[in-house]
């Protein structure tokens, strides 16, 4: 009787309850916009619009969605095995020192086709060894993981400062970022893609890690769902003693879990670095590493939830530019409250609405009490 | 400048920066002791310092404004107790949502009432905390070392540092010498024992979640109403941080927070000074690595390298009655 | 005045879809030692929960000396004089024993002015009940015994006339059980009632006055002691006649298959759990331990099967030596045939969130022939888990439910399957039916005897010492993680307890 409630069917579990939890984050948001003398229905139409009125459009919020899908399955890979990776966002900053090192390295000598996997390897690479320091410590010393790895977000903005300042920084520049890279540094963007749809993808820059980004999200699928590794992680998150009973090296799960999530985190940074701005920028991350977090918990840590759930909060970094431009009173500091009450109401209050869709599914359908399965 | 001048100097600044340190450190020993994790820190003191500034500077009064801070803070707590007590959510979770919220609506808000990039309008005297200075701090000012230990150390600092410093020993007189300590303590170590003698975990742990809130409030006043004159947009800085930091460094007791929060306090009172001072043997160290300093350090007394802090052990798991 | 300590009428409590009491009565008098009996699961904790306001009735009423009185929290139970002895300690292990007794009981705000107090009141009581504790010693340094005795200060220190206790045996060493009973029986002399929850037969006979029996969320009985049998009482209890003997032929005992010699295991904090241990299995015998919980079975087990390091000695498996106290791997001594049945199925043997399937191989996960090249072949997994459910007749027989949905019986069989079905060399299975319904324990009975009868060395640990008596062809005994002494099963239970006691040990020692 560890299930404090009662059964739900899929499609109320999986469907209802967090449409519930986003709607009330939306709802509350509106309140934000009203206080401020706007109004909400206006703010969504511009935010929809925004984010999908133009090819253009489009092709930005599927920027953002690469982005966030990167850092939403670095943190959901770690929730399977019970571990909170609250360091996506330092993690995918060290993880641009792979990208800028392949990029400046390779780009003169190189087609992107060939620098894009070696900088791939040196991202995800970077992104790992961050996070395998927190790994380490909590596996080996026991250090909490969710404070290590709030302390190594700061630990890797100093590193990252004092490596643009003296390191990265081209001789005689004064802003801190890399040089800009040669035509092997630069990721092509899909406008295939966007033109088989008969749209125009513009001056977005939606790029080739997109498609990385989805053979991730798949390969992270099969990695929890079909390998015995994802199964001794998920073993590891269920009950660590469980997992120390069927042989499963706790501390080797721990670091490769950490690793593998780091690896995620990092591989965000190919999108701005390669794909948009192609340099490696001061602060280039800004706050993805945290959207990961709202991603993975609204997708509960499944794939086929945090594609549509990086596409929402895609949406909203792209519409909310939008509404900034549109509504000079919302700034896109606007998406950070979306984003911190999408986390409240979809992680920390996400049963706060289940009796009460409970009693109303369960009083509409009888049925479902009976038969008991668990959904995919 | 002697020596000596220096030390007065950069003692000064440190009592300073460590002011919000300690107000915000003790606020997550109350409410961690209690066994509810905090890492929302940052957000309450933020929200507590953008109050502070609003209503100082719309009613021109610097204790509104500290009260604004405080129910304000208290609220934030308040969201945090109701997530993670009563609903039994992820005291992560919940902390991490409450320091995006605070942080994203204090620039909308500031921006939709004030119209200055997200600051708010600078505060005359009035509603700021003046400098406090000591009887006779400026006679004995020419006395030799005692004179300026006393008038350029101890004096000249607001209320609200005189008043961190004290809230060291009435936290750990709380704790350790009155009802409400023993119990609080207690609930954080085994809340089935609280609540089999009778006592309500929930009530306690929202009182605890409440003393948390006006700790951080007071913390965000200091901020915008003692050491800058008005609220400027990401204020604390990660702040929260380095306090939380600082509690986890002082293996979560009283007397050890004040010295934790010196010792980082000191560490960017320092950087921000002295950015290319060479250290005999060292040679200069990177401003950046004094920065991450405080952070390092607690990741190595984490991982039990020096000495081994243990949380409360009810720490960050809800309470349920078991069956 | 009413004559009765305690009236419960028509209490009825349900959790979600459980129904954990049923329209309950029960009389308890004034200054008698009541018994409340009935297996795991019977509804006993949550009853006496009830009464303590813990958790609310859903129906029914509670009086309290003839009044009718309204339990809404622990709160109002100290008020109307119940204090209660939790099986598991309500102490804060790192207080002191004077901060236990004094928390909820502060008296002011400021607790200097308490401790005098408490002082004095805690010297009144040790004197009266001969319950001495040092009121300064923090909890974590004492032993369990000394941890009870806390409890029941805390109770006394509330002026409480009711005390229940639940399951306070289980901890601990028949003397210390005695010493307990010795106590009870003071305070039954002072006029208090105590209220005695056990699923031990022998307690009740013991030293209570009256029993009642629980059944599955429903009192089923209530008896005077002296009128009753252990018969009577164990029947009432699983509602039917038990087999107090389990069927089973002449043990064949051939080569040894599990040795273990001078095996020594401390825990986390350094104490020696296990204190050079040796003894031998045989292929084709069940060798029993028996003892109290908590005197080094759970180390021993889990040193044997790789799970925790051993500091020193050696064990031998099937011939070949098992690096106990280096890197022994739970993963690879599967491999090598030991199966293990360990004693917290909930956290230890099975992940409560997975599918049936899913934990059909938890340890075996490794087999190559689950996997299909790179990843797992679920239709294999699947199929392999459905053959089990067929042969163990695992309820409802589907693969894809989710285990925490099974009964408790029904989770002891996925694990069973798994670790038996195997073939392996060496079986060592621990509280075997805990928390199983009684049709689970003669099905889980005889596939013990069966895997003796294949010609498997099985280690069998449960602190049922009934269970013990009934499977074991060798019994060892152990105390303060020392093996004290070997015996064949129809040695007498006052032998057994006695060494379990570590009565005889220490005189085998001394001579």
């Amino acid at each position: 009787m560890s299930v404090p409630y009662a059964k739900l069917p899929g499609w109320a579990e999986y469907g209802l309850i967090p449409l519930v939890n986003l709607a009330v984050a939306f709802l509350i948001s509106g309140l934000v916009v009203l206080i401020v003398g706007e109004s909400p229905l206006e703010a969504a139409y511009h935010m929809v619009n925004g984010a999908f009125g133009r090819g253009e459009y489009i092709g930005f919020t599927l920027y953002y969605t690469t982005t966030f899908i990167f850092t939403g399955l670095a943190v959901a890979v770690a929730f399977h095995c019970g571990l909170f990776n609250i360091g996506g966002e330092g993690q995918a900053y060290v993880g641009g020192i792979g990208v800028a090192l392949a990029c400046l390295a390779f780009d003169r000598t190189l087609p992107w086709y060939l620098v894009f996997p070696i900088a791939i390897v040196g991202a995800s690479l970077f992104g790992a060894l961050w996070a395998l320091i927190p790994g380490w410590l909590q596996a080996k010393r026991g250090s909490h993981i969710v404070i290590t790895t709030i302390m190594f977000n700061f630990i890797a903005a100093s590193l990252m400062n004092y490596l643009l300042n003296r390191v990265f920084k081209p001789l005689g520049s004064m802003s801190l970022e890399t040089r800009t890279f040669d035509a092997g540094g630069q990721l092509p963007k899909l406008d295939w893609l966007m033109s088989i749809f008969g749209l125009s993808v513009g001056s977005a820059p939606f790029n080739i890690s997109f498609l990385l980004a989805l053979v991730a999200a798949f390969g992270v699928w099969v990695l929890i769902w079909r390998t015995k590794l994802g199964y001794e992680m998920r073993t590891m998150g269920h009950s660590p003693a469980a997992a120390r009973y069927a042989g499963i090296k706790e501390a080797r799960i721990i670091v490769v879990t950490m690793m593998i999530s780091g690896g995620l985190a990092g591989m965000m940074a190919l999108n701005p670095i390669m794909g948009e701005q192609f340099r490696m920028q001061l602060d280039f991350v800004q706050g993805a590493g945290f959207v990961g977090i709202a991603v993975a918990l609204m997708g509960r840590s499944h794939p086929a939830g945090i594609i549509p759930a990086a596409l929402l909060f895609g949406m909203l970094y792209q519409g909310g530019a939008e509404i900034a431009f549109e509504m000079p009173s919302i700034s896109r500091d606007m998406i950070v409250i979306i984003q911190g009450l999408v986390i409240l109401f979809a992680g920390a209050l996400e049963h706060m609405f289940r009796p009460a869709i409970t009693r109303l599914v369960l009083g509409l359908t009888p049925a479902t009490r009976a038969t008991v399965t668990k959904g995919a | 400048m002697d020596v000596f001048q220096v030390f007065i100097e950069l003692a000064q600044s440190t009592v300073r920066v460590s002011t919000p340190l300690i107000l915000a450190a003790l606020a997550g020993l109350f409410t961690e002791r209690a066994g509810v994790f905090d890492i929302g820190l940052e957000g309450k003191m933020l929200g507590g310092a953008f109050a502070a500034g609003c209503v100082a500077y719309v009613t021109q009064s610097v204790a509104m404004g500290l009260l604004a801070a405080v129910l304000v803070s208290v609220l934030l707590s308040l969201v945090h107790g109701y997530a993670s007590i009563t609903q039994r959510g992820s005291q992560i979770v919940s902390g991490v949502a409450i320091n995006f919220v605070v942080a994203g609506s204090t620039v909308i808000l500031g921006e939709a009432w004030f119209r200055q990039g997200g600051r708010t309008p600078a505060l005359s005297a009035d509603g700021r905390f003046g400098t406090i200075t000591l009887p006779f701090a400026d006679s004995l000012r020419e006395v030799p070392v005692l004179g300026p230990l006393y008038s350029g150390l101890l004096s000249g600092h607001s209320l609200l540092t005189y008043l961190a410093f004290l809230m060291v020993p009435a936290s750990w007189w709380v704790l350790y010498r009155t009802r409400f300590g023993l119990r609080l303590r207690a609930v954080g170590e085994n809340p089935g024992a609280v609540d089999t003698a009778g006592i309500s975990v929930i009530w306690l742990r929202y009182r605890a979640v409440i003393c948390c809130g006006i700790l951080c409030g007071i913390a965000g006043a200091y901020l915008s109403l003692a050491a800058n004159a008005g609220f400027t947009k990401g204020m604390t800085a990660g702040k929260g941080y380095i306090a939380l930091a600082a509690l986890i460094f002082a293996k979560w007791r009283p007397t050890n927070i004040l010295f934790a929060c010196l010792l980082f306090g000191f560490l960017d009172a320092f950087a921000i000074r002295y950015q290319s001072f060479a250290f005999p043997l060292i040679g200069k160290v990177p401003v950046q690595l004094m920065q991450a300093l405080p952070y390092i350090l607690t990741v190595i007394l984490l991982a039990g390298f020096i000495g081994k802090a243990i949380p409360p052990k009810a720490g960050g798991v809800p309470y349920v009655k078991e069956r | 005045m009413s004559e009765l300590a305690i009236e419960l009428k028509g209490i009825d409590k349900s959790f979600g879809l459980v129904h954990a009491n049923r329209d309950i009565n029960l009389k308890v008098r004034k200054g008698t030692i009541h018994g409340i009996i009935g297996e795991n699961g019977a509804g006993k904790s949550t009853l006496m929960s009830i009464l303590y306001g813990f958790y609310q009735a859903d129906r029914g009423t509670i009086e309290i000396d003839g009044r009718k009185v309204d339990i809404r929290d622990p709160n109002a139970a100290i008020a109307a004089g119940i204090g209660m002895v939790h099986q598991h300690f309500m102490l804060v292990e790192n207080f002191t024993v004077l901060e236990n007794v004094m928390l909820g009981a502060e008296e002011s705000q400021i607790l200097n002015a308490g401790i005098t107090k408490a002082r004095a009141e805690l010297k009144r009581l040790e004197k009266e009940y001969a319950l001495e504790v040092d009121p300064d010693a923090v909890i974590e340094e004492l032993p369990v015994g000394l941890q009870q005795r806390v409890e029941i200060l805390k109770a006394l220190y509330r002026k409480a006339d009711i005390l229940i206790l639940d399951e306070p045996t289980g901890v601990l060493t028949p003397a210390e059980a005695d010493h307990l009973f010795r106590i009870l029986g003071q305070l039954k002399a002072e006029g208090k009632t105590v209220i005695l929850i056990t699923h031990k037969l022998r307690e009740i006979m013991a030293i209570t006055d009256a029993v009642s029996v629980m059944r599955r969320g429903e009192m089923v009985a209530t008896r005077v002691t002296k009128e009753t049998s252990v018969e009577e009482l164990a029947e009432l209890m699983v509602g039917r006649r038990v087999l107090l003997r389990v069927e089973k032929g002449e043990a064949k005992p051939a080569d040894i298959k599990l040795s273990v010699k001078n095996l020594t295991v401390r825990d986390s904090r350094g104490v020696t759990m296990v204190d050079d241990v040796s003894f031998d299995i045989r292929a084709g015998e069940i060798v029993g331990i028996a003892g109290v919980a908590g005197n080094g079975q759970s180390e021993l087990m889990e040193a044997i099967s790789g799970i925790r390091r051993a500091a020193s000695g050696s064990v031998t498996l099937a011939g070949r030596p098992v690096d106990v106290t280096g890197h022994a791997d739970p993963a690879e001594l599967r491999k090598r045939g030991l199966a293990h049945v360990p004693e917290d199925r909930h956290h230890v043997g099975l992940v409560l969130p997975f599918e049936e399937s899913e934990n059909a191989i938890l340890g075996y996960h490794d087999d190559p022939k689950y996997r299909n090249g790179f990843l797992l072949d679920i239709d294999a997994i699947r199929a392999d888990a459905e053959e089990k459910i067929a042969a163990y007749d695992i309820r409802p027989p589907n693969a894809r439910l989710k285990t925490a949905n099974f009964s408790g019986g029904n989770q002891q069989k996925i694990v069973l399957a798994r670790e038996m079905e195997r073939d392996p060399q060496v079986l060592i299975i621990g509280q075997p039916t805990r928390g199983v319904d009684v049709g689970a324990i003669e099905f889980i009975h005889k596939r013990i005897i069966g895997m003796r009868d294949q010609g498997k060395a099985v280690l069998l640990v449960s602190v049922e010492l009934d269970e013990i008596r009934a499977l074991s062809d060798r019994i060892l005994v152990m105390f303060a993680g020392r093996v004290v002494g070997e015996r064949t099963p129809d040695a007498s239970e006052g032998e057994l307890g006695l060494l379990m006691a570590g009565v005889e040990g220490r005189k085998e020692a001394a001579e």
